[in-house]
């Protein structure tokens, strides 16, 4: 496919890598995050896996400079904003847009400039077709399922065309076939990039990531990073990846730890 | 059924309204009966439509002021805390002075013209225009705004293509209001000081005895509210497309 007509490889710039260093955070009046430091490498797709609620959403936010308490440092030094994409849990798609001025809608916003903003609506259209949207370009949101508004905002999100891609379970409202499809859409267009991708998947992050990381507990504990060899997105029926599969469910579920099993 | 409804609405009230005429035998300078009505507005179209212009045109000229400082107001409020500061405190008190209370001081002002009957119907739709917008600006969806933090949007954009259509819903009703309210403004300046509208003819009429054109002029009054309250309503629906009403309790 050509990756290159949609979207500069690796983001133009070398994509950096991060350092989060939270101190403490409360949620509720309880400790969310307390001592955390989380090392996201540069160029790379980390997955963040773990139970509903234990706090990768916000993990993400803070990761986005969205929540104060956290200090974020990219690996090249220079400032993270800018550089960011965001794609939250819910689509945030605007109603009173079309989908295709949805998907360019970061460049309005930033003012771009005329030309610009022609390029990147004649992308968001060929990006439409990828993903199985070609025929919703002058829909509103209003007109689409589900699955549909999260396949446009994941479209976006990849328009954004940032060199640091944060993605919380994008994939989730997907059905089976589009998922997959859409894991490898997004694999290939972000190769490259430092992506972090909240999942609740094992078999997800098994398929997307360098490097997977298990949170747990309260305060939040980090496993130390599990990598995963080959390039993704690896092939779902890999018998190695479903016996790594098994054994992160086991994990998650409450077994021992499970940092050199790959 | 959408049309008979109504028309079976009105039909049922001119028929109340007959009867009750008929059974109390009030003379006609009381209370005239619909058909005498009809005849008069029939006989001096000429004459109610001359006022039914002036007044149609206050409330158009007093609706688009109204909106149009009402919203520029909300956006000022919106975009600028200093504004917020300085002009909030003043919406307020615009809106504890009785309006019509100052009817006498805009005449005396702005003379027995239009300008004065504008003036009223702007400041009666002015602060429910300026308030429900505002409202609607400051509650846009905290995700909207975070994604346009992270987009690195201008603070310009954030207003004008987040902020502000995101409160369209919220303006809408302030609108529907304003339509609604407009026209009792344009006539409460009438009737204090002017020299043409509907306002003015029902109180020539009414001191005349001319019951009946007094009712005419009323009439076609409500009439003229009741079409700009529906003419807005569609605009503003059509408008604002993107959010369909949620089905009607049944």
């Amino acid at each position: 496919m050509p990756r290159a007509e949609l979207l500069r490889p690796g983001g133009g710039t070398p994509a950096p890598g991060i350092r989060l260093e939270v101190e403490r955070l409360l949620f509720d009046g309880a400790e969310l995050f307390r001592d955390l430091v989380l090392e996201i490498p540069g160029g790379r797709w980390t997955c963040l896996l773990g139970p509903s609620g234990v706090g990768k959403s916000t993990l993400l936010r803070l990761l986005a400079g969205l929540l104060p308490g956290a200090a974020r440092v990219a690996s090249d030094g220079l400032p993270l904003s800018g550089r960011i994409a965001w794609m939250a849990q819910s689509d945030l798609l605007f109603p009173w847009l079309s989908v295709l001025d949805n998907l360019v809608v970061g460049y309005r916003l930033r003012g771009a400039p005329r030309a610009l903003l022609a390029e990147k609506r004649a992308q968001a259209r060929s990006l439409l077709e990828k993903i199985g949207l070609g025929g919703y370009a002058e829909a509103l949101p209003a007109a689409l399922s589900g699955g549909m508004r999260q396949r446009a905002a994941l479209a976006r999100t990849l328009l954004e065309d940032r060199p640091v891609v944060l993605m919380d379970e994008p994939f989730s409202a997907l059905d089976a076939i589009t998922r997959h499809r859409l894991q490898d859409l997004a694999a290939e267009l972000l190769a490259g990039r430092t992506v972090v991708l909240v999942t609740h998947s094992p078999l997800e992050a098994l398929r997307l990531g360098h490097e997977v990381r298990i949170l747990e507990g309260r305060p939040v504990r980090l496993d130390p990073p599990l990598q995963i060899g080959g390039r993704p997105p690896r092939e779902a029926a890999d018998p190695a990846l479903l016996a790594l599969e098994a054994r992160l469910l086991a994990r998650l579920a409450g077994g021992d730890a499970l940092a050199e099993a790959a | 059924m959408r049309l008979a409804r109504p028309l079976l609405i009105a039909g049922g009230l001119l028929a109340l309204w007959h009867l009750l005429v008929l059974a109390t035998g009030v003379p006609p300078y009381i209370l005239p009966d619909p058909l005498r009505v009809a005849r008069t507005l029939w006989a001096r179209a000429d004459l109610v439509a001359a006022h039914t212009a002036t007044t149609a045109l206050e409330i158009l000229l007093g609706l688009f002021f109204g909106t149009v400082l009402g919203a520029g107001s909300a956006l000022l409020l919106a975009a600028s805390r200093r504004a917020r500061a300085w002009v909030l405190p003043v919406l307020v008190a615009s809106q504890a002075l009785p309006v019509f209370a100052l009817a006498p001081l805009l005449v005396l002002w702005l003379g027995y013209g239009i300008a004065s009957k504008v003036a009223m119907a702007v400041l009666i739709i002015y602060f429910p225009v300026a308030s429900t917008f505002f409202d609607g600006l400051r509650r846009t969806p905290e995700g909207w705004l975070e994604l346009a933090r992270v987009m690195d949007a201008r603070p310009l954009a954030i207003l004008l293509r987040l902020r502000l259509p995101a409160a369209l819903p919220a303006l809408a009703s302030g609108l529907r209001v304003a339509a609604a309210v407009a026209p009792i403004g344009a006539v409460v300046g009438e009737w204090v000081g002017s020299s043409s509208g509907l306002g003015y003819l029902m109180l020539h009429a009414n001191a005349r005895m001319q019951t009946d054109l007094l009712f005419a002029a009323l009439f076609v009054l409500c009439l003229l509210a009741l079409s700009l309250w529906f003419a807005v309503d569609r605009a503003l629906a059509r408008a604002i497309r993107w959010q369909p009403e949620t089905a009607h309790p049944t």
